[in-house]
């Protein structure tokens, strides 16, 4: 019935005296199927969470230099992917089922769609943001569009950007749980097992905080490389 | 790289689609290398357009700009804008460096080895009045008069001979304002760099050019001289209104107590008002009208009597040029 | 549960035809889906409902006093940081199932985009009209709402609408916590087969896109003339 990844649980009869009265948390419980179940699980998670980030930035940085130097294009690159992000994961993860199958493949597709839309917007919008009398100063000083580019727009535009993959990033590893309808990989799946094992709460508790934790740890992590790329982001005039 | 340039303008004309009027109109005028040219004039004079066609951020439709004979068009523009120092209002520092690698953008640009650049950068920053820990910080916390001085030093930084500015001063407040058109007279002193200097202000018009041209609407010249003969001797009725009613007043400010031939110091009692040999012939008479006396007695550093200054005498200094 | 569906649905083709046939069920099941949806609806307008009462007067308040950004940003980036599944999961544990504990569930995932929008919707109006306001003699409570309410509009709905989105599509899920709605029949291939399941898939895409449409009707029609503005970045525009 359920595979060979996960435990079989609980038979009521295996396991310590926690697991088999379903108390809230068995520490060893985790211990002892960290390696089998919570670890694979998580490492499928990062997976799917790294493509999706990587693959949805790539495309991203295209349209919203497409979009950026196409103004008429803008609004319907927005139009598409303001579609796809109201689509239920769920739904869209089923939706491309006939398609693209039950595969790791239907997966990434819609964890891409979905970085796409904050990912376009913000590079977009960091793009856009650079003012107007720097970019005429620049200009003005004697660099080429390329340099002007490379040298003023862009470093001006990476707060925007690695703000808007802190957002994707986190976004993804809470959607990529509901992978585990489709795929059996991903920490949606220990949960899922677990639901439809007569909840049992260690599995649930324990995979639920891990990927809310991979979540936390990500954003934090990418805070970090945002502060580090803008030192002049948090100096201001002594009053 | 020469120490200025000589500027000529010859019948230079623009026009922007769908206007039937031009923005500039047959301008024809030559900068003497080393001196502070002003363009001034209203709004829609075509006083920006102008200076922009020097560097091609605007092109040019008719007539052409030479700078050492050599025509703009002849020049790559961005080759062309790295030769010449360029001064906004808004300064348009970037946000994302350091003060010292803003000033060193063009030297970079050039291809400087990395030890000139850093020389030059902190020679520059002493130059503009700031501090050399000033380099290190971040456009977001000096104020904005800094700002402009930082404006100022990245546009000096790789030595052309020409100098371009917008308006500059013109989002700062009266006390800077006036520091910084000081120190710009000042540093001018050190380093004569031909200047096209834009304002729309006719009294900093005044203060900092070796000449003035007046543009009205449409971009005409209508008169290109020094202040001194603008003031003296205005073209027409719209340059007489332009420079103001007081332009007579405007002419003493020109002039010190120190540069005119005073009556020699005697025969007046103890307590005769007196002046600094620096003091404008301006201040000097708004001095006597205020304590109605018709008298004034100069004296130097020292305190002693250098000689005297009559009410007449100014009216006759006014009307002898 | 996928484990099975996938062993199950191996023998179905995986082509278009599908999507021909999951009209096909739309057109002989209408009453079930319409069931469905009912439910759904009946659950994310209540979980949506109780957010915007608990959230929207909170951030409003918090930003018209310009109070507690941190706090607005730290429930966004924990709300953010909240899988929807987990989130189902743990109200699993905490309320049991049933109507109210996945409302409940929902509540607490919808409201920090509310909060949050709303928070900075009106923190963020521009000072010098609210200085004006209040030279005028405008009183504290006038001042926000004639003047920074209106001004604030687009963002909060984008905050509604960023909320009402997530519910709806976490309602869905919700369908293994007894939640009912279409999520039923999506988690169900065993009874509904391919087609059943993609035929509810593109009613629940429809429902959210419908709620989101209603939801930029809304706010064209409260938004005070002055204000309508045509550019695309506001839409979807949530704060940080």
């Amino acid at each position: 019935m359920t595979d060979a990844g996960g435990p079989v649980i609980p038979n009521f009869g295996e396991g310590s005296s926690c697991v088999v009265r379903n108390r809230v948390f068995c520490v060893d419980w985790v211990r002892d199927n960290w390696h089998g179940t919570l670890e694979p699980a998580l490492l499928q998670h990062l997976k799917l969470t790294g493509i999706a980030v990587a693959i949805g930035f790539g495309i991203a940085l295209v349209t919203a230099l497409v979009a950026y130097r196409a103004r008429r294009l803008e609004g319907p690159i927005g139009l598409v992917s303001d579609f796809l992000y109201t689509i239920p994961s769920l739904a869209l993860f089923q939706l491309l089922v006939p398609l693209t199958g039950l595969t790791v493949t239907t997966v990434e597709v819609a964890l891409v769609a979905y970085t796409l839309l904050i990912l376009h917007r913000n590079t977009l919008e960091g793009l856009r943001g650079v003012p107007e009398e720097v970019r005429e100063a620049a200009r003005g000083m004697g660099m080429t569009p390329l340099q002007t580019f490379v040298r003023v727009d862009l470093p001006l535009a990476v707060p925007p950007i690695v703000a808007g993959l802190r957002i994707a990033t986190v976004s993804t590893i809470s959607i990529a749980t509901v992978a585990a309808f489709v795929i059996p990989e991903g920490l949606g799946r220990p949960i899922f097992v677990a639901l439809s094992s007569n909840l049992f709460k260690t599995e649930i508790i324990a995979a639920g905080a891990l990927a809310i934790g991979l979540a936390l740890a990500a954003d934090a992590a990418l805070l970090v490389v945002q502060r580090a790329l803008t030192p002049w982001a948090r100096k201001r005039r002594p009053a | 790289m020469s120490e200025a340039a000589e500027i000529v303008f010859d019948r230079v004309t623009k026009r922007y689609a769908g206007r039937e009027r031009a923005a500039v109109q047959s301008l024809s005028l030559t900068i003497p290398a080393g001196e502070i040219c002003i363009l001034v004039g209203p709004s829609g004079a075509g006083k920006t357009t102008a200076m922009k066609m020097v560097n091609r951020l605007v092109e040019l439709d008719e007539g052409d700009i030479t700078i050492d004979g050599v025509s703009v068009r002849d020049h790559d523009p961005a080759e062309l804008r790295r030769g010449i120092g360029y001064v906004i209002q808004q300064v348009g520092l970037f946000p994302h460096m350091t003060i010292a690698d803003n000033v060193g953008t063009v030297p970079r640009l050039l291809g400087w080895p990395r030890a000139r650049t850093r020389a030059r950068v902190e020679e520059l920053i002493e130059l503009v009045g700031l501090e050399r820990a000033d380099g290190r910080r971040y456009p977001s916390q000096l104020s904005g008069g800094q700002r402009q001085r930082v404006g100022l030093a990245r546009a000096l930084a790789a030595d052309p001979p020409l100098l371009l500015m917008d308006e500059p001063f013109g989002a700062l407040d009266p006390i800077t304002r006036e520091h910084l058109q000081n120190e710009l007279l000042r540093m001018h002193e050190e380093v004569r760099k031909t200047v096209i200097f834009v304002t729309h202000d006719v009294d900093e018009a005044i203060k900092l050019g070796d000449r003035i041209a007046i543009l009205r609407e449409g971009g005409v010249l209508a008169q290109y001289d020094t202040p001194e003969r603008i003031l003296a001797s205005p073209a027409d009725d719209f340059v007489a209104r332009f420079v103001g009613g007081d332009r007579a007043l405007k002419r003493l400010a020109l002039r010190r107590l120190a540069d005119v031939e005073l009556e020699p110091p005697d025969g007046l009692p103890r307590a005769a008002l007196t002046a600094p040999a620096p003091t404008t012939l301006r201040d000097a008479l708004s001095m006597m009208l205020g304590a109605g006396v018709d008298r004034i007695v100069v004296v130097g550093d020292d305190g002693e009597p250098l000689g005297i200054l009559s009410v007449d005498r100014v009216a006759t200094l006014l009307a002898a040029r | 549960m996928g484990e099975e569906a996938a062993t199950g649905v191996i023998a179905d083709a995986f082509t278009w035809r599908t999507f021909g046939r999951a009209f096909r069920f739309m057109a002989d099941n209408p009453g079930l889906l319409l069931d469905k949806t009912a439910q759904q609806v009946e659950l994310s307008a209540a979980a949506i409902g109780i957010a915007i009462a608990i959230a929207l007067p909170l951030g409003v308040w918090l930003g018209h006093l310009h109070r507690g950004s941190f706090v607005a940003i730290s429930v966004s980036n924990l709300g953010r940081a909240l899988p929807s599944l987990v989130l189902i999961a743990f109200g699993i544990l905490v309320f049991g199932i049933g109507f109210w504990n996945n409302a409940a569930a929902l509540v607490v995932l919808a409201v920090p985009p509310i909060l949050t929008n709303a928070y900075f919707a009106v923190d963020q109006v521009d000072e010098s009209v609210v200085e004006a306001a209040r030279g005028m003699g405008m009183r504290r409570r006038d001042v926000l709402l004639r003047v920074e309410l209106p001004l604030a509009l687009p963002l909060v709905f984008a905050g509604i609408r960023i909320g009402t989105v997530f519910v709806v599509a976490t309602a869905t899920i919700a369908a293994i916590a007894g939640g009912g709605g279409l999520g039923d029949v999506i988690v169900n291939q065993a009874t509904y087969r391919l087609e059943g399941v993609v035929a509810a898939a593109l009613w629940v895409s429809a429902l959210a896109l419908g709620a989101a449409g209603l939801l930029a009707l809304a706010q064209r029609a409260l938004t005070p003339a002055g204000l309508r503005r045509e550019r695309g970045s506001g839409r979807t525009g949530a704060a940080l």
